[in-house]
């Protein structure tokens, strides 16, 4: 294993399937010579060129349709869209049109095309730049939607999303980006659809994915301490959803807990927390819970930003409520 | 054919007009230095973009504004704000994320809006404020007022749809808005050259019927000139105008861009051009423009020490608010 932050681990990941693969290539606004925002296409422009390494004026909607244009022609476009927030002005191409030519059309054709995006509060960037906007696409049958916690799932998970012939929306957490991990030294493909088990326990599960992760593991190692066992089931890839190990970890603890970021209305976890009614009712000890954001735009003032998103104090004492 | 810029001197603007651009240009460069200076002792988080070398483009068009028109802004809003007769106080406030400022803390610099002086706001979206813009002519013109709505945007702005499309909604409906597009020549660090085939940006109003002019942004006097032309005739039901200001950042994106991709060259030639130097020269009277900066810059420390002074917002408070949304 080599130790690698997250977004070193991303660019490994897109130029090995660049490497692999000359088909595979990528747009955004400054991720050629300047490496993108958040610094994870670094280098790659020098590397592979202007050819395939393209930078895009402000035009989220017609890079994004272009990207489904060019997967219909065989290429695999990668492309990134700084924050989740702007990819709302591309719904109708990643909605309406990448989720959906391969059933239209009969099956003729697929869309393997990779939208990379980011998302999530903390850095006091506001109510139009720090939004958990997954539950938008997890809605829509004919997506994949990842979300990973550390480099080495972003490493290995973007390759398989790059090398899916489904269009995948490939979400980062904007706090995750420096954050250290090990990372496996040979090539390593993760399948999407699998989580992970980050943490075993037998009295709790948690149900979570992205930077949450980490908040769920921090609470977990606190609660040990005053003897409850604590399993984190990191998702990893929300669509599709590995059922069987949330089910059998749910079994197996008798209670469940969702934590997610984005808003509890309408979110992942009450999704979730249908599903086990529906399908492990009789193997729970009680009800399932979610902690989740607040049902608020995020705001700017620290305070009421931290509020606004699930602490490990609130995961600690949503445990302790449940135990 | 776009106009372009006029030769030599403009004329010259009556006093009050060109003391209240100047006012306005000045208040800007000192408010964005100390915002900086503030962003730098952790006092202001999240993205803070500077105006710095630009202030002559919103000092201008405002200055042809009435107090009862509108202005749309974007995520390099402060000098919009100022030059439409913002309160410092609590535009300070709300950069600072005070309980006291435009937004109570929930907005931020990219987020401030001002409804007592018709500012419909900064956007965090780029290019998200053209079509509102284009909603409030056609408001405007439903409600049957004779206000004319400015919207501020930029050149990386001009190349997302929603330019293409609400110039063409406003030259349909002849809507009362004049676009001002101020082209500093980047969007980050994209120059404009590398985002368009075409770098004639106010040539893309006459592509849709409108008239397109284009006008030096570093000219307070110019753009004065140009947007009122363009709001007497919004005003009196002639449509839109888009006016391309030429002008440029003193500095990189934001305030922890250094800007190393500008050539340093080229940077030092708009700020020979400084909109603050230019339209002080054009006042010419000591006595007069140091009268005005007393003014501003006590009117800048009273700003800071209420702002300093103003309560953070009540998480308590807060949360017990959110339930309902
Ligand atoms: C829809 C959208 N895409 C991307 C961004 C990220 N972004 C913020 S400012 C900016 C550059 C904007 O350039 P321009 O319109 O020229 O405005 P300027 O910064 O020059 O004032 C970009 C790309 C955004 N805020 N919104
Ligand atoms: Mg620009």
């Amino acid at each position: 294993m080599i130790e690698m932050m997250y977004r070193e681990a991303l660019r490994r990941a897109i130029d090995e399937e660049m490497q692999r693969d000359p088909l595979v290539f990528l747009m955004g606004e400054t991720i050629a010579e300047r490496g993108g925002s958040y610094k994870v296409t670094e280098g790659l422009w020098r590397k592979y060129g202007p050819q395939r390494v393209i930078d895009t004026p402000i035009a989220e909607a017609s890079f994004t349709g272009m990207a489904v244009g060019a997967a219909l022609v065989g290429c695999r476009p990668v492309i990134e869209i700084l924050f989740i927030d702007f990819a709302m002005l591309a719904m109708d191409q990643i909605v309406n049109q990448a989720a959906k030519y391969d059933f239209i059309s009969g099956g003729q054709g697929t869309v393997p095309m990779v939208v990379r995006t980011q998302g999530g509060a903390g850095n006091g960037l506001a109510a139009q730049h720090s939004q958990s906007l997954e539950a938008l696409f997890y809605h829509i049958p004919g997506l994949k939607v990842v979300m990973p916690s550390t480099p080495q799932d972003a490493y290995g998970l973007l390759k398989a999303a790059i090398r899916d012939e489904h269009p995948v929306v490939f979400i980062e957490h904007k706090l995750l980006y420096m954050t250290k991990g090990p990372v496996s030294e040979e090539e390593t493909v993760i399948p999407l659809g699998r989580a992970d088990i980050k943490r075993s326990g037998t009295d709790v599960t948690l149900v979570t994915y992205s930077h949450m992760t980490l908040k769920c593991l921090e609470a977990a190692a606190l609660l040990e301490s005053e003897g409850i066992s604590v399993e984190v089931v990191d998702l990893r890839t929300l669509s599709p959803l590995d059922k069987d190990t949330v089910l059998s970890s749910a079994r197996k603890t008798g209670r469940v807990i969702i934590v997610h970021e984005a808003v509890k209305r309408g979110g992942i976890g009450g999704d979730i927390a249908a599903m086990l009614m529906e399908e492990a009712y009789d193997d729970l000890d009680g009800p399932v819970l979610r902690i989740a954001g607040r049902n608020t735009p995020i705001p700017y003032n620290l305070n009421i930003e931290k509020a606004c998103v699930p602490s490990v104090a609130d995961i600690v004492e949503g445990v302790l409520r449940m135990v | 054919m776009p106009t372009p810029p006029a030769k030599g001197g403009s004329p010259r603007p009556p006093e009050p007009i060109l003391l209240g651009m100047y006012r306005s240009i000045y208040a800007t460069r000192q408010f964005e230095l100390k915002c900086i200076e503030l962003y730098r002792q952790g006092l202001i988080r999240g993205y803070l973009h500077p105006y710095i070398g630009q202030e002559a483009v919103a000092a201008g068009a405002c200055a042809a504004l009435n107090p009862a028109d509108y202005i749309v802004s974007t995520h390099r809003g402060h000098g919009h704000c100022i030059s439409k007769g913002a309160d410092l106080k609590l535009m300070m406030a709300e950069i600072m994320g005070k309980a006291t400022g435009y937004c109570r803390g929930h907005g931020g610099s990219m987020h401030i809006s001002d409804k007592r002086v018709n500012n419909l706001g900064a956007n965090g979206i780029v290019g998200a404020g053209i079509p509102i813009a284009t909603g409030a002519g056609m408001g405007i013109k439903v409600r049957g007022t004779d206000q004319v709505v400015v919207v501020f945007f930029s050149d990386g702005a001009s190349n997302n749809g929603v330019f293409a499309e609400s110039l063409n909604l406003a030259g349909i409906y002849g809507l009362p808005v004049v676009y001002l597009l101020e082209n500093n020549h980047y969007a980050v660090s994209t120059p404009i050259e590398c985002a368009t085939g075409c770098c004639d940006l106010a040539g893309r109003g006459p592509a849709y019927g409108i008239p397109g002019i284009c006008v030096d942004g570093n000219d307070a006097l110019a753009v004065y000139r140009e947007a009122a032309a363009a709001v007497a005739r919004a005003r009196r039901g002639q449509g839109p105008t888009l006016i391309e200001a030429k002008t440029y950042r003193h500095g990189g994106h934001h305030v922890n861009d250094p800007g190393l991709y500008m050539d340093p060259a080229v940077l030092a030639e708009w700020k020979a051009r400084d909109p603050l130097l230019r339209t002080r020269r054009a006042i010419d009277d000591d006595a007069r423009s140091a009268e005005i900066e007393a003014q501003v810059d006590a009117e800048l420390e009273a700003a800071v020490a209420f702002a300093t002074n103003s309560p953070e917002p009540s998480v308590d408070a807060f949360l017990a608010g959110i339930e309902d949304r």
